[in-house]
């Protein structure tokens, strides 16, 4: 063979037809770990914005802990079992999985912007992958909110009796919601491929997503229809089951069925938002 | 005249390897709006690149090597067609395409905010490559592309020349077949634009890769080029070797400046009997002419001019370009073909 001639492909190295299923698997765990990575690597790089995200929670948790603190003195409200601040810390740490996630996709928009996203679109990355090393990310960026929310909460006086499986809990539900809106802020700017809508449609769904649920209110203190909606909010999914984790003692029959839910609909979103990469591809 | 397509230089290895991409009727069309018409991109876009060197897709913005570009590297579906790349079509197996060609898209398209070798490092381990090899691939194609001073701070402080030269080393860091440059000097300041010339011809010479390289920038094509093909409105117009589609015009270009466009016009009759010069048009003052030979028409031509009492201002006469040739072939103008003048 000249040196001008194309390598003919090794069937065994380079052919993606002849790749198990198991190799498949192994590539995409491989390939979303790279991608978490980089994403991990970049927040490091911009402290400042590392630490906002985990100040911003501390804030709220704080802010609306002092503000609404009287309606836990509501007769009826938490069943008198809990103060504000032991029944907002799981509200918070849900609400801000939310509104962290719901910015996912500005991550993809500026790969779009920088031809990051067409580069690797033309390479072997797996699509699974590059959905699935954002959604880790966002994971792994509430696990750290969730802690330090907790923590300052219990610094703060509050108890949470229902221990460590509670906290465990509340760290599973706020991540199962951060899969969620993280992918359907994903799926959103593969659509759009246009930051301010996105942010827009994205603030359009949050906001009312965290206020029908009882992140902040017990919902059976407001009109009756809020808690009728909160019942299909998967926010407020989270939200009681972590809260009822936490609490002393658990009715596990509130728990499991709300994580079932969250953990189907995360897989779900993250399903579909992958497709939406086809989407995207069919307008280059 | 128009049909001209010279034998191609690499069919004396084509016995043992094929081409390194074949793309036959390619048509791509894009919906703009509800309201304004499709745009069809590309409209029966056939071209056969051989392994090896450099080949050129020339034409003005809007011509379609973008589409072609993004066809042939799996990133866009065409409406119909067929294509090839080193051997595995791209619509049936995009997957195996991936990992046979590079992509250097028409922005630069590091991650900005990771290092030149973290940049490396991640294309390789994507590409397959274990983590011991990606980490050399990266140290040799930073050294190579003289980056190395560079490799360790964040891409977003680097100047975009030392960007697109790692553009350049990240499409290559899985060793591909086919290395496709999508404009590779566009927005580069002259010396940031020689430097890169000289790292795409001096690669082109090292990796074993065949380098496809779009460009609108006629110096470029001409520069780097072994073999090119013009493209105009979503179809290839004519293909060769710079060389083969100079010669292909026969003849030189003369030039002439006169006194007024009014001498210009008593020109035109008295050169018309001028053996040996042909295609002669008046612009302004100015005439242009093709000939066989221009340096011995033009005593002749100032004989001419001499009966009818009229000086040339200046004579010149030029080895055909890439812009007579672009001329020839779409009828028009380079410059006046796309929005694009100044890059």
């Amino acid at each position: 063979m000249t040196t001008t001639a194309v390598r003919p492909i090794d069937p065994g190295a380079r052919s993606g037809a002849t790749r198990s299923r198991a190799t498949g698997l192994g590539e995409l765990t491989r390939h979303s770990a790279y991608l978490t990575a980089r994403s991990v690597r970049a927040l490091l790089r911009q402290p400042a914005f590392a630490v906002l995200t985990l100040v911003q929670p501390a804030i709220w948790l704080l802010l609306f802990g002092q503000l609404f603190r009287a309606t836990a003195q509501l007769p009826g409200f938490a069943d008198g079992r809990q103060t504000y601040l032991e029944f907002l810390a799981p509200g918070v740490v849900v609400m801000t999985a939310l509104f962290s996630s719901g910015w996912a996709g500005t991550v993809y928009i500026d790969d779009m912007q920088r031809g990051v996203m067409d580069r690797f679109l033309a390479s072997p990355v797996r699509r699974g992958a590059m959905m699935a090393g954002t959604l880790v990310y966002q994971g792994l960026t509430t696990l750290f909110q969730t802690a330090v929310v907790l923590v300052i909460a219990v610094a703060s006086g509050a108890r949470f009796d229902g221990g460590a499986a509670g906290w465990a809990v509340t760290a599973l539900a706020a991540c199962l919601v951060s899969v969620v809106v993280a992918s359907l802020s994903n799926a959103l700017a593969l659509l759009l491929r246009q930051q301010e809508a996105l942010i827009g449609i994205s603030q359009f769904v949050v906001l009312p997503l965290q206020f029908l649920s009882s992140a902040l209110m017990d919902t059976r203190l407001a009109p009756s229809w809020v808690g009728d909606v909160a019942r299909y909010n998967p926010v407020d999914w989270a939200v009681v089951a972590s809260r009822e984790a936490l609490s002393a003692s658990t009715d596990w029959g509130l728990v499991w069925p709300r994580l079932g839910l969250l953990a189907g609909l995360a897989l779900v979103m993250a399903w579909l938002a992958t497709r939406a990469f086809g989407t995207y591809q069919r307008s280059l | 005249m128009s049909r001209a397509r010279p034998p191609a230089t690499a069919g004396t290895t084509a016995g043992t390897t094929g081409p390194a991409v074949s793309a036959a009727d390619l048509v791509k069309t894009y919906r703009t709006g509800r309201r304004t018409p499709e745009v069809r991109a590309l409209d029966g876009l056939t071209v056969d690149i051989p392994a090896g060197a450099v080949f050129g897709l020339l034409g003005p913005n809007g011509a379609g090597k973008s589409t072609t570009v993004r066809i042939l590297t799996t990133l866009s579906r065409p409406d119909s067609g067929r294509a090839v790349v080193a051997g595995v079509d791209v619509t049936r197996r995009p997957d195996a395409v991936r990992r046979l060609v590079g992509l250097v898209s028409q922005r630069s398209s590091a991650d900005p905010l990771a290092t030149g070798r973290e940049n490396l490092v991640l294309a390789g381990r994507v590409q397959g490559l274990q983590r011991a090899d990606a980490v050399a691939r990266a140290r040799d194609l930073l050294e190579r592309l003289d980056l190395t001073d560079a490799a360790d701070r964040l891409v977003r402080t680097w100047s975009g020349g030392m960007s697109r030269r790692l553009d350049v080393a990240i499409g290559l860091v899985h060793r591909p077949s086919v290395l496709f440059l999508d404009e590779p000097t566009t927005g580069l300041d002259p010396d940031a634009r020689s430097r890169m010339w000289a790292e795409i011809a001096r690669l082109s010479g090292q990796e074993e890769v065949t380098v496809v390289l779009t460009t609108h920038h006629l110096e470029e094509a001409d520069r780097l080029a072994h073999r090119l093909a013009v493209v105009d409105r979503g179809r290839l117009v004519v293909e060769g070797s710079p060389e083969e589609l100079k010669r292909d015009l026969r003849g030189d270009t003369v030039h002439l400046e006169l006194g007024s466009p009014d001498d210009a016009r008593r020109a035109l009759g008295l050169l018309a009997a001028v053996p040996g010069l042909r295609d002669l048009t008046a612009d302004g003052a100015l005439l242009r002419a093709r000939a066989d030979d221009g340096a011995r028409v033009v005593p002749q031509v100032l004989a001419a001019l001499d009966t009818g009492g009229l000086q040339a201002a200046a004579v010149s006469v030029a080895r055909p370009t890439l812009d007579d040739v672009y001329r020839r072939h779409t009828g028009r103008a380079y410059a006046a073909a796309g929005t694009e003048v100044a890059a």
